[in-house]
């Protein structure tokens, strides 16, 4: 059976084909300014990826906060449920699931089935989400990508007192000023994010073991704040930002 | 209307010093002073006997001391009064801690409430302060003594801050936002983001759009009016009505304001931004006749 | 004077309310927080005034919900909380 998961996020639109099972092809593309038109966009790539047509797909399901946008979906799945479903095949031994993308964070607890048993969500808050450390990029004038393995050069915490990513990006302003090294202020930032996340992760109680998804796993810096803050290794997949997608082409499957 | 492609610092808003005539610090009795050191904007105040003499209002550097140092400088300049001979002075604002001839700090909320009651007069009950960092909802009695207050600093929403943010974001000098989002034949609806972070996206993409430059500001102007009242409401609202701040000087947002709670705010010439300073002096000015009174 | 500590950003609203005509100076609400939010200050609004307060210390203000996150479990009642039943007068209140 082969079925399609569609997760459009804030920044990203990304979608998995699934055969029996088995990621078969995927594709990830920015959102942009027409989600409805990425969405088409991103599903038809994925397909051309597994070499199949649309008519080969039994089921699709959408998720993601654009998830109404997918015009071609036969059904929706809560991102909750989704990142869940997601985690849990790519990673059965996980109970605890923490999602960092570009505008929300989420903390969700899950069985050995992938159903939802908590979640906490911290939505409509730069600071909680990747939206900080884009705009902390900037500030340090560091490419994003860079962030991460730059912040591991660190040789001193220093503790952020803005918990808005504006005002932060003013601190940073500050800090440069007093000659803070980039690493250390890399490592700050970092570090603050990880202690909201973490914050949240204990809202739902920490159960081991924990799995990390979403694009902010890519940073490698914000993962080592975050084990630290945590006091246990987290799972990463391979693919981070595409749980949300791999997810909701599992519920499509269960359908 | 100054709108420059060249890098211009559209959120840079005007510096000023200003002395009053016919005072002379010579006759005065208790000299007094206020220094509000806040994360945006820093105001150095000199009082004599409790009347407005002197003040400073300027942006703050990166250290806080010096900040607190350069402001009194330039209230003082040109008046031949000089430090040493200030009585007393208080500290007040994010910075207090580091004013360094302050010989006390005290909290803004109760240096705003005592300056809002200085500058808008005895019959003010609902003091309204946004900064540039922060958001404050203070009542007070006819003294100016706090009797509740609220203040939020933890977010840029309804900030000055956030609205430097959209003033740069649209390449409009922070001066002009107020006028200019008023110039809508109709009110837009709101930015539906509450975060400033991504209001700022929802903007680019409504320009992207074609809004015109108006329509973005009265679009962010009403959230940011929504977010101050839903704020203001947590201890509500009883008059009279005054605010103080920058914000003061946006007619955008005042006038969104008083649209939504139904309520006109009382109106001065003085600088809103003074209030902080202005109250704390007024404190300086009391606790020396206070410790005068002891001896 | 009610004194309201916290926040209100994208998530909601969060403010611990101290009624400080009730608050004695008494102190004990301050060991009672595990995670150390609140702490005893100087009353500052009035220069009359003859003793402490509880306040809310500017670190946790301004990340008041994770901060009382650990207290505050699913179906949690807020008469429980530490900080509330250390409270004597009963001065403090939570929004949340």
């Amino acid at each position: 059976m082969i079925t399609a998961g569609i997760d459009c996020g804030a920044k990203n639109v990304r979608a998995v084909i699934l055969k029996d099972g088995a990621v078969v092809g995927q594709a990830l593309l920015p959102a942009g300014m027409d989600a409805k038109a990425t969405a088409a966009q991103a599903y038809d790539q994925a397909l051309a990826a597994a070499g199949l047509a649309r008519d080969a797909v039994t089921c699709v399901v959408a998720t993601g906060t654009g998830k109404d946008e997918v015009t071609f979906k036969n059904d929706v799945v809560t991102e909750v449920g989704a990142n869940a479903r997601g985690a849990v095949h790519l990673f059965p031994e996980a109970r605890t699931v923490v999602d960092v993308g570009a505008e929300e964070g989420r903390a969700i607890r899950v069985d050995a089935n992938g159903k939802v048993v908590d979640f906490a969500i911290n939505e409509k808050c730069a600071a909680g989400a990747g939206a900080f450390t884009e705009a902390m990029a900037r500030a340090l004038e560091v490419p994003l990508e860079e962030l991460g393995p730059l912040s591991l050069q660190s040789t001193k915490a220093i503790p952020m007192n803005a918990q808005c990513a504006v005002f932060a990006e003013s601190e940073v302003v500050s800090l440069i000023h007093a000659k803070t090294s980039k690493p250390d202020m890399a490592r700050a930032i970092h570090d603050a994010i990880s202690d909201r996340i973490t914050s949240m992760v204990r809202r739902v109680g920490l159960e081991e073991k924990i799995a990390l998804i979403g694009g902010v796993a890519k940073n490698v810096g914000f993962v080592k704040s975050l084990e630290d803050d945590l006091k246990s290794k987290v799972l990463i997949p391979e693919d981070p930002q595409f749980v949300g997608a791999l997810g909701a082409a599992l519920v499509a499957a269960d359908a | 209307m100054a709108v420059d492609t060249k890098g211009t610092e559209y959120w840079r808003w005007t510096e000023s010093r200003y002395t009053a005539p016919g005072l002379d610090w010579k006759d005065a009795g208790v000299i007094s002073g206020g220094v509000d050191v806040g994360s945006v904007s820093t105001q150095a105040v000199v009082m004599l006997d409790g009347k407005l003499y002197c003040y400073s209002n300027m942006r703050t550097g990166s250290d806080s001391p010096d900040s607190a140092n350069r402001s009194m400088e330039w209230a003082l300049e040109g008046t031949g009064l000089t430090l040493d001979k200030i009585q007393a002075t208080v500290g007040t604002g994010y910075g207090r801690v580091n004013v360094p001839f302050a010989t006390k700090a005290i909290t803004e909320i109760a240096c705003h409430a005592r300056g809002g009651n200085f500058i808008y007069g005895p019959t003010v009950r609902t003091v309204l302060d946004i900064g540039g960092q922060d958001c404050k909802a203070i009542h007070c009695d006819e003294k100016g003594k706090v009797s509740a207050f609220l203040m939020n600093d933890k977010c840029a929403a309804g900030t000055g801050r956030g609205m430097e943010v959209f003033a740069d974001l649209l390449g409009v000098h922070i001066n002009d936002v107020g006028e200019l989002s008023l110039q809508v034949e109709k009110e837009p609806p709101p930015v539906s983001s509450t975060c400033v972070v991504f209001a700022k996206s929802e903007a680019s993409g409504l320009l992207r759009q074609g809004w015109p430059k108006e329509k973005v500001l009265a679009a962010y102007c009403s959230a940011m009016a929504h977010r101050i009242v839903s704020l203001l409401e947590r201890i509500g609202v009883e008059k009279e009505f005054a605010i103080t701040g920058g914000i003061a000087k946006n007619i955008g947002i005042v006038k969104r304001l008083s649209q939504e709670l139904g309520i006109e705010p009382l109106k001065t010439d003085q600088d809103t931004q003074t209030a902080g300073a202005i109250g704390a002096a007024l404190f300086a000015r009391a606790l020396y006749l206070k410790e005068m009174k002891k001896k | 004077m009610l004194a309201n500590y916290g926040y209100k950003d994208g998530s909601g609203d969060f403010f611990i309310t101290i009624d400080t005509g009730k608050c004695t100076g008494c102190g004990d609400c301050v060991p009672a927080c595990p995670a150390g939010v609140l702490a005893m200050i100087e009353d500052e609004f009035d220069i009359e005034a003859e003793h402490e307060l509880a306040a809310v210390t500017a670190e946790h203000a301004k990340k008041i919900k994770y901060s009382c996150a650990p207290c505050k479990p699913s179906g949690y009642v807020t008469a429980d909380l530490p900080c509330v039943k250390a409270c004597e007068p009963g001065a403090i209140a939570h929004s949340w």
